[in-house]
């Protein structure tokens, strides 16, 4: 059931209606029964998927707890007689026990994820070393991704490690846990919710509340004007130039970079507008997942300001686990010793950059293009850490940080970097990838588009238009937004002017929405991770 | 304290550390800042600083990074 289906809306106004009958203390039962149901559209076999990693991640995060419990007992009993050196080794003991639950349950539910996501990826390599030797090729395996495992899998297994790290206790009935995991609003796309953040928002009950259900509303329309007004529309012109590199190259890549850009960014966070706006409708405030990103400076404050709670995910269960480790220490020791001080303290971070970014690049897709793409972030981010004293002398010379054109500057070169190494996303493979991209340089053709090109990628004339303004529009938003909500900016105005602002998006999505009647809009980008 | 004072103004001179009260909050601190900070405490005080104690509370300042130090040290 997409976010953008008849079918969909009209689940949301049931649901929604039923939610502010009922006793509140119903209400989180009602959320799963509306997740199960919202789920199970999209095929029983998913519904088993998520229910398994729900109930490994329950069972054995209830077992670390007990530990916990059982530890805390045992110290609080012997107080007087437990010598510290004693306490400490019951310490250790307890928590090699959990250590072992936990990364058996991180294997299962890790696992389950390896092994849907990648395992025809592997065969592929697998194949095509085979082809050198002409050995006989494995042949492919029939699985579908269930929806949304990537973001429920993480969301899970943030929890469990959040369980074991004593960070709050486990929830010990299943249907809260099982709803936490499952929220329908955020399985399509996230964002990853942290338990802490998520949970006794769930389970709390909810009051009507005017404020919140109208901007909700306002927050769900505004997710839908991008996406089908904006992303459904120029995805044409994507696919078109991207699915086409033998006739689209030269000024047409640079073109489909940029048009991308516009189509991801108002699909993804647009989606995730929808997402948050569901949740508040129905009382549940969820973590923003963006902060006008293509407004960043560096590549560094972009990955602060993009897919926040992916990066933040990436950081507490994986950057830093890993470049404090044992080994990590010991890393740094030995290379300090023999590298030097300067250099040899930066061996431990920069080794744990290049894990998380591989992570990162290979959650994002089963293909050597994301694998890439990760490793092209993690290079532009050392080597610009590396620059950082030669950027502080030219800051220290010339006085242009608050300069507005330098700024101005810093957004483009970092809009047009982060352009460039998405091109991976774009193309079927590495190799075309890179082709297309040297086509930019060598291929002159800029003349082309304004003799028809721009009319021969599938966009009319009103496409065009219809897409300036949406653009405009977005770029004013994000702009008004940096005085804090916009909604809340628009509450201060005219009641007319507040409705007037609701009706124009409104129409303008029934109007101007890539979609005729009866027509399925596009899955979400994301969706697909 | 003083040592500590070394490490941070190593990575960053042109902060007034004995002074800054927000240094994650205010961006001071990034995480390549984190990690290398462990390591040299690490180092320096042979602490090892765990991933549950990466909170903005124990960072935000040099005198709160140096009481975590110190319990970490009481807690052997």
């Amino acid at each position: 059931m997409l976010f953008t289906s008849y079918n969909f809306i009209l689940f949301l106004v049931v649901l929604f209606i039923i939610y502010y009958l009922i006793p509140k203390k119903y209400q989180w039962m009602l959320l799963l029964l509306g997740s199960f149901v919202f789920y199970s559209y999209s095929g029983w076999d998913n519904v088993a998927y998520i229910t398994v990693t729900i109930l490994a991640t329950y069972f054995v995060s209830l077992k670390i707890g007990q530990l916990y419990e059982q530890q805390d007992s045992y110290i609080k009993e012997n107080k007087g007689s437990l010598a510290r050196e004693d306490r400490k080794k019951y310490k250790a003991k307890i928590n090699a026990k959990q250590k072992k639950y936990l990364l058996l349950c991180l294997l299962f539910d890790l696992g389950i994820l390896a092994v849907l996501k990648y395992t025809n990826f592997v065969i592929s390599n697998i194949n095509s070393i085979g082809n050198l030797f002409k050995a006989t090729e494995i042949s492919f395996l029939d699985i579908a991704l269930p929806m949304g495992i990537s973001f429920y899998t993480f969301q899970s297994v943030g929890y469990l490690v959040d369980v074991y790290r004593g960070k709050y206790a486990p929830e010990k009935n299943l249907g809260k846990f099982a709803l936490f995991v499952s929220f329908f609003p955020q399985l399509v796309q996230g964002p990853i919710s942290r338990f802490d953040d998520l949970g006794e928002q769930l389970y709390a009950g909810h009051s009507f509340d005017y404020k919140n259900v109208s901007f909700g509303i306002q927050r769900i329309l505004w997710g839908f004007f991008k996406k089908l007004v904006i992303a459904d529309r120029i995805l044409v012109g994507v696919n078109t130039i991207t699915q086409n590199p033998e006739t689209y190259q030269g000024i047409y890549v640079f073109l489909g970079m940029i048009f991308y850009a516009v189509q991801l960014y108002a699909d993804f966070t647009g989606g995730i507008d929808i997402t948050i706006g569901i949740a508040q409708v129905f009382g549940i405030e969820l973590k923003e997942n963006f902060q006008r990103p293509f407004f960043s400076k560096s590549i560094v404050e972009y990955w602060r300001r993009w897919h926040i709670t992916m990066g933040t995910w990436f950081r507490d269960y994986v950057f830093y686990p890993v470049s404090i480790s044992s080994p990590m220490l010991k890393l740094s020791k030995f290379s300090r010793k023999h590298l030097g001080e300067k250099l040899g303290k930066k061996v431990p971070v920069y080794l744990s950059t290049i894990i998380v970014w591989s992570a990162t690049g290979i959650w994002h897709g089963a293909s050597w293009n994301f694998i890439v793409w990760g490793l092209l972030n993690c290079l532009v981010i050392i080597v610009s850490q590396e620059f950082e004293p030669l950027y502080a002398k030219f800051h220290s010379k010339f006085n242009v940080r608050h300069n507005f054109f330098f700024r101005l500057f810093q957004v483009a070169r970092t809009f047009l970097l982060m352009c460039s190494i998405r091109i991976l996303d774009c193309y079927r493979n590495v190799g075309i990838s890179f082709k297309m991209y040297f086509s930019m340089f060598t291929n002159w053709n800029f003349g082309e588009i304004f003799n028809g090109g721009l009319l021969g990628l599938g966009l009319k004339k009103s496409d065009y238009i219809v897409l300036i303004f949406g653009i405009i529009i977005m770029t004013v938003f994000s702009l008004i937004q940096r005085k804090g909500s916009v909604r809340e900016q628009l509450t201060e105005k005219s009641d007319v002017l507040q409705y007037a602002v609701g009706i124009a998006l409104f129409v303008s999505i029934i109007t101007f929405g890539a979609y005729g009647i009866g027509y399925d809009s596009n899955q979400f980008i994301y969706n697909q991770f | 304290m003083e040592s500590l004072i070394e490490i941070l103004e190593e990575l960053h001179p042109e902060v007034d550390f004995e002074e800054h009260k927000s240094l994650i909050d205010d961006k001071v601190l990034d995480s390549f800042d984190i990690i290398t900070l462990i390591s040299e405490i690490h180092e320096e005080y042979d602490v090892r600083v765990p991933v549950d104690e990466i909170i903005p509370e124990n960072f935000n300042s040099a005198q709160s990074l140096y009481s975590l130090i110190q319990r970490l040290q009481d807690e052997g």
